[in-house]
């Protein structure tokens, strides 16, 4: 069924939507190794992967388990260190700097998203999402107001005075990303984000981190859906340590454009 | 792919000419499926003969019109009640190259797969962002708009569904062959030593891992040489460690 290709679909006009690529990347990996154990038990999880990701850019990352895909989300993070390479968030290399720098660094800048929500249960979901910001010593107040904003942003305006145990959990992981984002934090590291959700719902968090990144935030995003691989702009394949390949941001947008003009 | 059929459902809604069955054949399916009009032309006049559809006078635009007939109704109302016949499945490239990749000489299945994932994943993330537009359109659109709308969402939907069938039949396709060359390996080292029981016991307690739990549908055991062949009844997740995993699960089910 050849017709069926996207190539074949109508293109009329074309809409910029590329990252540019004279913006300075949110996050870099370079030349990341990690080892774990040594000798005879010695595992290889990373070899030399190289990434950046780019503000409004979401990028998937597949391989089967032991590829290395969560090894790489959580260095990247500065929730393990690398055996070599450089970690750059925002310009500053996170393998370089101290313990208290890199707390600080990792409330200010970097935001995960875990499968199963990791919210704290004794919190609202506006306090939840007001969290980080109080750690960093923003005003109890001013964090809420912030934290409010960022719900109504994204249509979770509704939920800001629901605990954990009262939302569900598409709910709660969209108020992990609402969290994940809050302030200038603008890299969203997501883990299986959608592997307690049913299919329906993980495509509505999907839709979600998508517009996210659209607005200008950073995601990787790791899965082994390929459905919720493909709202991503580029898919990275990892296969014991090494990415092995990956897929360039493609021409949907001008189909999409093509798609509504013809509509 | 039945024009016949698509084109007397679009004519139950009223006499209409041949592009203009066209471009409402299209519009439902986003294009999906190009008709040129000589295609659309040729299928009427069958249509005709058969006595589905009869000519209807012309439009103001001197277009001939074309009306459904009760005998095309009965038609049209036999196929929406009729399963699509899958007697005969079409024919799939992909299936039919691995299928001769396998043991080609000088060719590397794994690369042969990595490089369909990836335009599966491609193509997959394509019609993901139409959807996404479509999925919009389909919120704010009323009347005859709604219709097409719906119909094509329909269509790319059943498009992601089928490529992403595809994603996880590769994804399968590699972890089998893995573990058939794994298995293979092993009994090739263990041809000439049999293997000493206190060797193959000293992997259970891998077992206890919650995928070993889950893993073994045992479908052939071979005690002799120790090959474990075993089915995890899903293409999903592919596991690194899986062989050793279910083989020492599945060998101390055995026992």
């Amino acid at each position: 069924m050849p017709e069926a290709m996207p190539g074949s679909m109508p293109h009329e006009s074309h809409e910029a939507h590329q990252s540019q690529p004279s913006q300075q990347p949110v996050l870099q990996l370079e030349q990341l190794t990690r080892v774990h154990g040594s000798g005879a038990t010695e595992v290889h999880a990373l070899r030399g992967v190289d990434l950046s990701v780019f503000p409004g850019e979401l990028v998937a990352v597949m391989g089967p388990s032991g590829s290395g895909k969560s090894t790489l989300l959580t260095i990247a993070g500065g929730l393990d260190s690398p055996t070599s390479g450089r970690v750059v968030v925002e310009g500053t290399d996170i393998t370089t700097v101290g313990r208290k720098e890199l707390a600080a660094l990792r409330r200010r800048s970097i935001g995960y998203v875990f499968q199963d929500y990791n919210l704290i249960p004794a919190l609202t979901a506006a306090e939840n999402v007001a969290l980080p910001r109080e750690l960093d010593g923003v005003s109890a107040r001013k964090a809420r107001v912030t934290a409010v904003a960022a719900l109504e942003e994204m249509g979770l305006g509704q939920l800001a005075d629901r605990f954990p145990d009262e939302m569900s959990g598409g709910q709660q992981q969209r108020v992990a990303i609402a969290r994940a984002l809050v302030g200038d934090r603008r890299l969203v590291l997501a883990d299986e984000p959608t592997g307690a959700l049913d299919s329906e719902t993980g495509e509505s968090v999907l839709a979600l981190l998508r517009a996210r990144c659209d607005a200008g935030a950073a995601g990787i995003l790791v899965t082994h859906e390929p459905r919720f691989a493909a709202w991503a702009d580029r898919v990275v394949f990892l296969r014991d340590g090494s990415v092995v390949d990956e897929t360039l941001r493609s021409q949907a947008d001008s189909l999409l454009s093509g798609q509504a003009a013809a509509q | 792919m039945s024009i016949r059929h698509g084109l007397l459902a679009l004519l139950e809604h009223g006499p209409r000419y041949g592009s203009q069955l066209r471009t409402e054949f299209e519009s439902r399916t986003g294009a999906t499926w190009p008709l040129n009009v000589g295609q659309v032309y040729t299928t009427l006049g069958r249509l005709e003969r058969d006595g589905m559809v009869v000519q209807d006078g012309e439009d103001g635009a001197g277009h001939a019109l074309y009306a459904i007939t009760d005998a095309g109704r009965g038609e049209l109302r036999s196929w929406f009640g009729r399963p699509v016949d899958r007697a005969s499945p079409p024919r799939d490239e992909l299936a039919i190259k691995l299928a001769m990749a396998v043991g080609a000489p000088g060719v590397d299945i794994r690369a042969v797969i990595q490089a369909q994932r990836h335009a599966t994943l491609r193509a997959m993330q394509d019609y993901t962002r139409l959807k996404a537009q479509a999925l919009v359109a389909v919120e704010g659109a009323d009347g005859e708009k709604a219709r097409d709308d719906v119909a094509w969402l329909l269509v790319l939907e059943q498009l992601i569904f089928q490529t992403e069938a595809e994603a996880r039949w590769l994804d399968h396709s590699e972890s089998r062959l893995a573990r058939l060359s794994a298995a293979a390996a092993r009994r090739a080292k263990n041809a000439t030593p049999a293997v000493t029981p206190g060797t193959a016991d000293a992997q259970s307690p891998a077992v206890t891992e919650a995928t070993g739990a889950r893993a073994a549908r045992t479908t052939t055991t071979d005690h002799g040489t120790g090959r474990t062949t075993t089915d995890h009844g899903t293409a999903r997740t592919t596991t690194d460690h899986g062989t050793a995993r279910t083989t020492s699960a599945a060998r101390s089910a055995r026992r």
